[in-house]
């Protein structure tokens, strides 16, 4: 009962401009690119500190909240070019398993980013090693969709 | 007709035919799983090393992070910035050994190597010059003008080279779809023979 769904997402206009063009799908995903770099800098500067490392010298509470706009700005980039290329070959990546696990594993980082990670950080006093374990849940989880990402094309 | 790439390249050809023609060189480039480990490992390293370099760099231009003294992250975060760069070289290098002469006539992969370059230049002169005095500005939300065109700049090139490398997969430019125009031709360091030299 997917399937037809995945079929009609290919069937789009916008899937079809970019399958009808050489330039579109490398642009657009150059930007998803340049926005898991920012994605990457903005969640690590406060995983690490989680981790007791990098930038100890501030709070990561106050880390999280001056890294939190920079944050959203490369989740909605990735988000924003993501679609796109997916709905471009969306056969493909219904047939993909390295698709499956990115985008399965996707929401599970989001939602532990933004419900829990972020409050451990906000909780000052939380304890050394829960703080530890957090930022290097969130490390393994934002790992996971990047490496399942990078896998889909190697099929 | 075309001469194949190598030919009248001389010491750098030659070079890297025989790089290409090791055993370890074939193993790697015909390898199932190991060759796209590596490559995989070299494009999720740009989250750890561009990543933070971008968060540096966004504190140089006096965009965020204002409170927090510059040398916290040149002190702090630059070593993570150092492990993430390892992981990008050591892996690029395996990348480019596993089929050096391809490499070499891709012209995505020359404007990668020259903008790398240009970044390089630019992180050497932050270090040796700018950041010498940063105790003068440390505190500073933003930073004096010198530091913001070096984040700038750095902003900019690494952003280039992550784009450029990215490109590389793509064989618009490769010597052998000829005939191509002579500028290409040029870039890619493609040896055509029409009579001139």
């Amino acid at each position: 009962m997917l399937l037809p769904f995945f079929e009609w997402c290919e069937s789009t206009r916008i899937a079809s401009t970019i399958q009808g063009s050489i330039w579109l799908f490398p642009v657009i995903e150059a930007v998803h690119l340049l926005g898991l770099c920012l994605l990457g800098g903005s969640i690590l500067l406060v995983d690490l500190r989680l981790m007791g490392i990098g930038l100890t010298r501030q709070t990561a509470s106050r880390l999280s909240y001056q890294a939190r706009p920079w944050m959203m700005v490369a989740v909605i980039t990735m988000i924003a070019t993501g679609l796109p290329l997916f709905l471009s070959e969306a056969i493909k990546c219904y047939y993909n398993q390295a698709f499956w696990v990115k985008i399965t594993t996707l929401p599970f980082a989001l939602s532990f980013t933004f419900l829990i990670r972020d409050r451990i950080a906000r909780a000052d006093r939380a304890g050394m090693y829960i703080r530890a374990i957090t930022g290097a849940s969130s490390v393994a989880l934002w790992f996971l969709v990047a490496a399942a990402g990078r896998w889909i094309g190697f099929s | 007709m075309t001469l194949g790439p190598t030919e009248g390249l001389g010491v750098i050809g030659h070079f890297l035919e025989w790089l290409g023609s090791t055993p370890w060189s074939v193993a790697l480039l015909e390898s199932l799983y190991v060759w796209p480990l590596v490559e995989s490992a070299h494009v999720l390293s740009i989250a750890l090393f561009v990543g933070t370099t971008v968060m540096m760099d966004l504190r140089l231009i006096g965009c965020a992070f204002k409170k927090i003294p510059v040398s916290d992250f040149t002190g702090q975060l630059l070593p993570w910035t150092r492990v993430g760069f390892s992981v990008s070289l050591v892996t690029g290098l395996l990348v480019f050994y596993s089929q050096p002469e391809h490499y070499y006539h891709n012209v995505f992969f020359r404007i990668k190597l020259f903008v790398l370059v240009v970044a390089g230049l630019n992180v050497w002169l932050f270090h040796s010059r700018i950041h010498r005095r940063v105790f003068e500005w440390d505190l500073d939300p933003v930073p004096p003008y010198a530091a913001r065109v070096a984040g700038a700049v750095s902003i900019f090139s690494w952003a280039l080279v992550v784009v450029a490398g990215r490109m590389i997969a793509y064989n618009w430019f490769d010597c052998d779809l000829q005939p191509q125009a002579d500028f290409i031709n040029w870039l890619a360091g493609c040896a055509v023979d029409d009579g001139v030299q």
